[in-house]
């Protein structure tokens, strides 16, 4: 396999963009990681989307996209994995590269959920539509029933629940690209209106709108056009069973816990060896079990490690410098390759107020609807 | 929904039919064509047990358009005493009453109906025993 890099990347602010349409935020990011990246040629585009067709009625967003980008006849292809398109379609460009298939692709994310579409079925059909939507359940719901499942098992706390949502506002509050640049309390957070016991709005990602875009190359090319040279050392995916009840452990994301194990033996790094990582905390839970998963902390402890402040800008592990799902927003096919372009922003030295600093190696997890699928990506500077 | 839809679902719905594995006797509700236990592919049609425990649950607060009425209503996971498990709606209780471990029955009920004019729809739901 050949080595693949990150030279460039690009991304719309995140949040309820009424005087844009699906189609032009695309071409916003993918014009900026274009310009970014300094290439004068496309050889393919893949596009993360979860649900254009019931969020804005359009699919067919491979070719779209390419149409609007004007890269036509540029090969190009929708990615669909529920919540983790973005991170699929990063994963796919990476092997379009790494097979010497291509030698530049643009990666896409993109979601329009701010249309007046029902965002709540739209979301539910990530779930197991015949065995847990027919009842009644949720997103909110299936994660609720996550949480207190760590809560009993665990003993996990509802305040350190809300210290996820605190510290990502945080972060969001550094992100001039964040829907939310606000701080918020623990307080505000648990007597926030309750969506479903016991995660409150405030525990839950936003309904966005958004994209972004990374342009990837091969090693030799990167270093053709000088970029700084951050390589993507890892990807790995791995499923679960779709419907939450099937799982041996509700409180376990197997999906997750499979890809991070086979992106660590693939790029040679441990846990440890991780300085930063973007995560899917699409409610509060979720990054509890994440960084459970990902090995930076024992099954069962992630709620004390996060108000401990171990995943904080300043901790030992931080987690979702960009403001998370939960600040920074969460247009559902967006996500991964945002995640992308954070970890590429923080290598590059240039996050700003967030930066973590000396930072060189970064790795991103994406995820799909209650965890029945996973992406995991490992990003490493080279000097 | 389109009735067919519905309709293929009913036995599972309505009478708690699931399959069982002839070589590991796994149970898979809803039934499916290859065992994930053994992998293999041929299965026996049973019926599950209607006593089960609460796995773990949530009140949902803000609900899909078709159950808004309902709303705040229980939903859990339950655990059957053959071992298979689903997610269901826990009524005549309120939401203080549920705990992860209690003892539930699995009831018929109707769950939700299309629009007005549309067909109404029934399956299981679990109350407290
Ligand atoms: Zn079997």
């Amino acid at each position: 396999m050949r080595e693949v890099a990150v030279i460039g990347c690009g991304m719309t602010r995140f949040g309820e963009l009424w005087e844009k349409s699906f189609r032009d935020i695309f071409v916003e990011a993918a014009l900026k990681a274009i310009d970014d990246a300094g290439v004068d040629h496309l050889d393919s585009l893949y596009v993360g989307t979860m649900t254009s067709g019931l969020f804005v009625g359009q699919e067919h967003v491979g070719a779209l996209m390419a149409d609007y980008l004007g890269v036509a006849p540029v090969p190009a292809v929708r990615v669909e994995s529920a919540c983790c398109s973005g991170g699929m379609a990063l994963r796919l460009g990476f092997f379009d590269i790494a097979s010497g298939n291509s030698d530049i692709v643009l990666i896409g994310g993109v979601e329009k959920m701010t249309d007046g579409a029902d965002v709540t079925y739209a979301l539910a059909t990530a779930a197991d539509q015949e065995y847990e939507v027919y009842q009644g359940v949720t997103f909110p719901g299936l994660y609720a029933m996550i949480a207190r499942a760590h809560m009993h098992q665990y003993g996990t706390t509802r305040k350190q629940l809300a210290h996820v949502a605190v510290k990502n506002h945080h972060n969001g509050s550094l992100n001039p690209h964040a829907q939310f640049q606000n701080e918020i309390t623990v307080e505000q957070v648990i007597g926030a209106t309750m969506v479903a016991h016991p995660l409150t709005v405030l525990d839950s990602s936003p309904v966005s709108d958004g994209a972004a875009c990374v342009v990837l190359a091969s090693s030799d090319v990167a270093k053709k056009l000088k970029k700084p040279l951050i390589k993507i050392v890892s990807s790995s995916a791995a499923t679960d069973a779709l419907a939450l009840h099937q799982r041996e452990d509700i409180t376990t994301l197997k999906a997750v816990k499979h890809a991070a194990e086979s992106a660590y033996k693939m790029a040679g790094l441990k846990p440890t060896d991780i300085q930063l990582a973007e995560v899917h905390d699409c409610f509060t839970i979720a990054e509890i079990c994440i960084v459970e998963e990902l090995g930076f902390v024992k099954k069962g402890k992630g709620g004390e490690f996060t108000e401990k402040g171990e995943t904080a800008l300043e901790g030992s592990i931080p987690v979702n410098t960009s403001g998370g799902l939960k600040a920074k927003g969460h247009p559902v096919g967006a996500t991964g390759v945002a995640q992308a372009v954070e970890i590429v922003e923080q290598l590059r030295g240039n996050a700003g107020k967030r930066q973590v600093k000396n930072a060189t190696i970064g790795l991103t997890q994406n995820m799909g609807g209650s965890g029945a699928s996973s992406v995991v990506h490992i990003f490493k500077k080279e000097s | 929904m389109p009735s067919p839809r519905y309709w293929r679902e009913t036995p599972q719905r309505y009478r708690l039919e699931a399959a069982k594995c002839k070589q590991c006797g796994k149970i898979s509700f809803p039934p499916r064509l290859v065992c994930l236990g053994c992998g293999n592919k041929d299965f026996d049609t049973v019926k599950l047990s209607d006593k089960g425990k609460i796995v773990t649950f949530t009140t949902i607060c803000v609900a899909p358009t078709q159950f808004t009425e309902e709303a705040p209503y229980s939903i859990a996971i339950v655990e059957l005493s053959d071992g298979v498990r689903f997610t269901t709606q826990v009524v005549d209780c309120t939401p203080e009453d549920l705990e992860i471990g209690k003892p539930v029955k699995i009831v018929f009920r109707k769950i939700q109906e299309e629009d007005k004019t549309g067909i109404i729809c029934y399956g299981y739901k679990a109350v407290l025993t």
